[in-house]
């Protein structure tokens, strides 16, 4: 059941996107995300909203995976809608019951937030789902590498932060497989995890949470023996396999969303912000 | 005409003790060792008797406490010449899980060589061929988390051949694997020696698999207790079983009957010649 978290995954499949250089999809992907907190009416949301769904499609990933990434969410989301609902004021009353009141604006305020949430995981994943971990910890550090002039004096890399990520990534899955190993050899021990109340619960679980330390730190141990025989020794002199290389797709992809964005930032000032 | 490639001269390791704590016992002494250029070479001995502090010592990971360790007349204890000996001799763990560095196969393969600094397109031809080697050329776009135990030490394999060491050391590389990953694994080994010529020394608890070797050491107690070819090796039984090892099972089949007054021609190692031997026997109708 936890193996299904779906973190860092991606689709393999031969789309625009797919062929993008990773730099190009995290610039626009802060860029989208920057673009849909501007928003303030339905009309800008909307092209978001068309945009989200397009880029969706084109990255010929299937929409059931985007489906699945969104489900968890649901209920966050619904609780976010409906906490807006009773705290915005202002707009006309639509439904008043005892203490209650609904206004137009607080509805307006709820679709909005599903929304801009949906097209948020949409793109975050979208990004995830097109890029490789490899690719998008390389984009990451050969975007923040300006970066290494500031960290120096430190003793920190820019390198170093992109390598941490890389082996998170790596051990993410490694890492679940062994706490579902833990909880199982606890569970034979007669542990019990599923009664109680929360601090029982929580107090249930520190002896998972020391055995995973432990394991780790011999993993680690090892693993940095296993980097060291590979003559690992941090950023410097470090080829790439795989070059980056910004193409013609990139030019295309850049110049649509920043066309596009360009739009919605016009329709927000053209017409009445509704939130 | 041989050529030396790993050279122990009287050796002793101990392990650094825990501050307030008495100093610890040697792991390893006074080892002397050659390890020549193409030769296969298998490591026994039981828990604790120092095979892994031996593997340790030939690629700079350790350095002795006292005698000299080289690898093609390298110094391990020069700091300076650290890389260079990790460029000659690669290392293969245990644990496939805990050397894979990479998301994806084929990247994971490319960590070695990135590392030294080479060509984008040279590593993409290295890191094709080693996968290929390995047989897992087809699978170099999984995610190591699914594969099997097997495969994913054959990836952690091609890493290392993408280095393009001169030697591999291996330490317990089947350990954790079922049998048919071990199968594998041991082909693998096998074909890098012969086929690649790399001088290759694996540590292993399995005596099937050490037969495969050329030459055979015995660790024990952190002192080399016999080093020969496998057949030599395994002749003595009686002093292989004290110091808590197995023989091979066609070796102890022999051995057994040979208790019970039947007497198998040779010294037979492997099972095949343990079935031919049987049969002969009854052909000539002694039984
Ligand atoms: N990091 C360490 N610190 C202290 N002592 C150690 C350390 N690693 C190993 N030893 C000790 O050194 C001796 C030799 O250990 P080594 O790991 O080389 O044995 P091994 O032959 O590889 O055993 P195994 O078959 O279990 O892998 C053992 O007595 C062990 O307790
Ligand atoms: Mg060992």
């Amino acid at each position: 059941m936890i193996k299904d978290i779906t973190i860092g995954q991606y689709y393999k499949a031969d789309s625009v996107l797919h062929k993008c250089d990773p730099r190009t999809k995290l610039i626009l992907t802060i860029a989208f995300i920057v673009v849909i907190f501007l928003c303030k009416n339905f009309f800008s949301l909307g092209l978001m909203a068309a945009l989200t769904v397009v880029s969706m499609l084109i990255s010929k990933v299937p929409v059931k995976m985007f489906l699945k990434s969104m489900k968890p969410i649901i209920p966050l989301v619904l609780l976010t809608a409906i906490l807006n609902v009773f705290y915005t004021t202002g707009g006309e009353v639509l439904l008043s019951i005892w203490k209650i009141t609904i206004r137009d604006k607080a509805i307006f305020t709820a679709i909005f937030i599903a929304i801009r949430i949906f097209c948020l995981i949409i793109i975050s994943s979208l990004l995830t789902y097109t890029t490789t971990p490899t690719m998008l910890t390389d984009g990451i550090e050969k975007l923040l590498k300006p970066l290494d002039f500031i960290l120096k004096p430190f003793n920190f890399r820019v390198h170093t932060l992109a390598m941490m990520m890389t082996l998170a990534l790596r051990f993410i899955p490694t890492l679940i497989e062994e706490i579902d190993k833990i909880m199982n050899a606890q569970k034979a021990r007669g542990a019990d995890l599923e009664s109680g109340g929360i601090i029982e619960r929580a107090k249930a679980l520190i002896p998972i949470i020391i055995p995973l330390f432990v394991s780790s730190f011999r993993r680690a141990y090892e693993l940095a023996f296993a980097m060291d025989c590979r003559c690992y020794t941090g950023g410097d002199g470090r080829t790439r396999m795989k070059r980056m290389k910004f193409s013609l797709c990139d030019l295309f992809v850049f110049l649509s969303f920043i066309i596009i964005f360009a739009g919605i930032v016009f329709l927000n000032i053209k017409f009445d912000a509704v939130i | 005409m041989t050529e030396e490639f790993i050279k122990f001269e009287n050796v002793s390791f101990r392990y650094e003790n825990a501050e307030d704590e008495p100093e610890l016992p040697l792991a390893l002494k006074n080892i002397n060792l050659t390890v020549n250029k193409g030769e296969l070479v298998a490591v026994l001995g039981h828990n604790g008797s120092g095979k892994s502090t031996l593997a340790k010592l030939t690629n700079a990971i350790l350095v002795p406490e006292s005698g000299k360790v080289s690898v093609m007349g390298m110094d391990t204890a020069n700091e300076d010449l650290k890389y260079e000996i990790r460029r000659k001799v690669g290392m293969v763990f245990q644990n496939p899980d805990n050397q894979i560095v990479a998301t994806i196969v084929e990247d994971d393969v490319a960590f070695g060589p990135e590392n030294l600094g080479v060509e984008p397109d040279e590593i993409r031809i290295r890191v094709d061929e080693s996968l290929k080697a390995v047989e897992m050329y087809e699978m170099r776009q999984a995610e190591p988390h699914n594969l099997s135990g097997g495969q994913k030490q054959r990836v952690a394999i091609a890493g290392i051949l993408a280095m393009q060491t001169d030697g591999i050391v291996f330490d317990e590389p089947t350990a954790m694997l079922d049998p048919r990953g071990r199968q594998a694994v041991m082909d693998t080994i096998l074909k890098i020696n012969k086929e690649q010529g790399k001088t290759v020394m694996f540590i292993t608890h399995f005596m099937d698999e050490a037969v495969l070797a050329d030459r055979v050491i015995v660790v024990n107690n952190g002192e080399i207790m016999t080093d020969g070819t496998p057949q030599e090796v395994f002749s003595d039984i009686g002093r292989l079983k004290k110091v808590g090892l197995d023989v091979p099972q066609a070796r102890e089949l022999q051995y057994r009957l040979k208790e019970n007054g039947i007497d198998l021609n040779g010294n037979i190692l492997f099972e095949d010649e343990c079935v031919k031997a049987i049969k002969e026997l009854f052909q000539k109708k002694v039984l």
